[in-house]
Formats: C-alpha cells, structure tokens, sequence
C-alpha cells in the first residue's frame, strides 16, 4: 500500500531563479540542496511539510540531450506543462501578500466556487500555480 | 530553442493570461500585444506561431466556454449571459453559441446542469475544441452539419 506523495518534479528554466520565486515570493521553504558534482538535487516544500517536496528539475544535461531540453523549455513557457495545486487557510490574504513581493503573473483572481475559493498564478517560467482555500465559503466573501 | 524564442513564449504566455482574465471586455489588441512587448501589428501572427490560432479565436473559445459555464450554474438570461462574457451582440453571440456547441444557448441550458469539478478542470476541459468559423466550413461541405459539430467537440 502506498502510503503518502513524497517528491513530485517540475520543469524550470533556473533552479537559482525558481528557489527565489517559491522561496521568497510564493512563502515556501527550501527542502534539499544537494549538489552532486553539476548536477543540484533541489527540493521545495510546504513550511512544516517535511513530507512531500517538489523537486525543481532544470532540462538539459545529464538527463536530456539539447534537442529534448529545447522541447521541454518551450513547452515549458507556452504554459503547457502540468504544475502544482497548494492549499491555503486565506485565499484572499494571501493574494494580496503575494501582490506585495511583487508577483504579477495572476491567471486569476481569488474567485468563489462550490467547493471553496480559488485562485491562479505562474512561476517565473510559465508554470501553472493553483491556490485553493477549502470550503463554502464562497456565499459570504462576495455577492 | 533559442533564448529569445522561450522568451517570447513566456511573454506571448502572459499576453494569453490577460485575455483570460479580461475575457468579459473588449478585445484590445493594442492592449494585450503591449503585454507581450510585441507591436499590434505584429502579435497575431506571433501568438498563431506559438499556440496555434489567433488571439481572436482563442478568446471566442473562452466566451463560450465561459457563456456554456454561466447558463448551466446561474439562472441568468441568456441576454445577460452574451454581455457577461463580452459579446456586444445578442444575435453575434446566438449565432456563435449555434454554430461551436452544436444547440441554442437556451436548449444548452436545458440538456446541461452544473458539473461537479474544479473550476480549473472545467476551464481547461469544457473549452469548445474548434471556432464557428471552422465549424460553418464544415457545416457548408456536408449535410450532416450538426454531426460533425458535435464530433468536432468531443471526438478528440
């Protein structure tokens, strides 16, 4: 029995400028920082959440050749790769947290739905990002 | 890939996220290829070139998506569902809905109720896979217009 996600990876185009985004502006903390000769193990989680880490995977050598590293950076800033979905306590606090270190990149607003409030951004490179506050508590926030 | 490719990909990236957001309002070309830092004359070819289809087209897809999501969740008038998600004209907007999902937006709403899924999934999965232009080719060449609009839909 599988008992718990423990590492997911995604796609960045600069694991320096990646550690600083969802470091510094998204709020999470660095996990592993393992250097292994060029290559970085590089791991991001939820303050608190040793348990699961999303590693930031740069394409290219060792695990690509150039060609397929080419392919997956541009699929990368066309915004087609998968990205990751977080859980917050404050959709709407956090949104304007985020505003205030200086992210820009919203695909959408904090808006309410069934199941709680929702919002979107991208990482630096094109990255989908979805923040969710679990809930009903959508009929009060807005009309 | 060169840098400056994946560079303009993002920007074109961020310049398809605003009319995402500002699906409701006019499409201000000039606008949104100033998001890009890409000339007005310019960003249609450019944003063709990076996802396929023009911005015209990519945003009709989300009006609609947009108007099939507000008459299956609200109780709306189909009036102020066209002006909801920024066609200017009832008639444009009937005749569009007609020709992409294959019904009225009236008989849409009576065969369709709310879908049970995240907003992001219904976003991404509901989006018409073709635009009322290419449908009213298709329309035009066969007999069984109404079938191939509907396998224009779901068939991929």
């Amino acid at each position: 029995m599988i008992t718990r996600l423990n590492v997911a990876s995604i796609y960045v185009l600069d694991k320096e400028e990646a550690l600083d985004f969802y470091v510094n502006k998204l709020g999470l903390e660095k996990g592993n920082d393992v250097r292994q000769g060029e290559y970085r193990w590089l791991t991001i989680r939820v303050p608190g959440q040793p348990g699961t880490e999303v590693s930031l995977e740069q394409p290219g050598s060792p695990l690509h050749d150039e060609a397929t590293a080419a392919q997956l950076r541009e699929l990368i800033t066309k915004g087609a790769l998968g990205g990751l979905v977080f859980i917050t306590d404050d959709a709407r606090g956090l949104y304007e947290e985020l505003k205030e270190r200086g992210v820009t990149d919203f695909t959408q607003e904090p808006t309410d739905h069934f199941y709680g409030t929702d919002m979107g951004v991208r990482d630096p490179f094109g990255n989908p990002i979805r923040i969710l506050q679990q809930g009903k508590v959508a009929q009060k926030a807005t009309a | 890939m060169s840098l400056e490719a994946e560079d303009l990909n993002r920007r074109l990236l961020r310049a398809r996220d605003a009319m995402d957001r500002a699906y409701a309002e006019p499409l201000d070309v000039r606008a949104v290829a100033a998001v890009a830092y890409i000339s007005p004359a310019h960003f249609s070819r450019s944003f063709r070139d990076v996802f396929g289809e023009t911005p015209h087209r990519y945003l009709q897809r989300r009006r609609v998506e947009r108007s099939m999501f507000l008459l299956r969740e609200t109780d709306r008038s189909v009036t102020d569902v066209c002006f909801d998600v920024g066609f200017t004209s009832l008639g444009t907007f009937i005749r569009t809905f007609h020709r992409i999902v294959g019904e009225t937006p009236s008989a849409y709403r009576l065969g369709n109720g709310p879908i049970v899924a995240p907003h992001c999934v219904q976003l991404a999965a509901m989006r018409p896979r073709l635009a009322a232009d290419e449908i009213a080719e298709s329309s035009q060449s066969s007999s069984f217009g109404e079938a191939a609009a509907a396998t224009a839909l779901y068939g991929d």
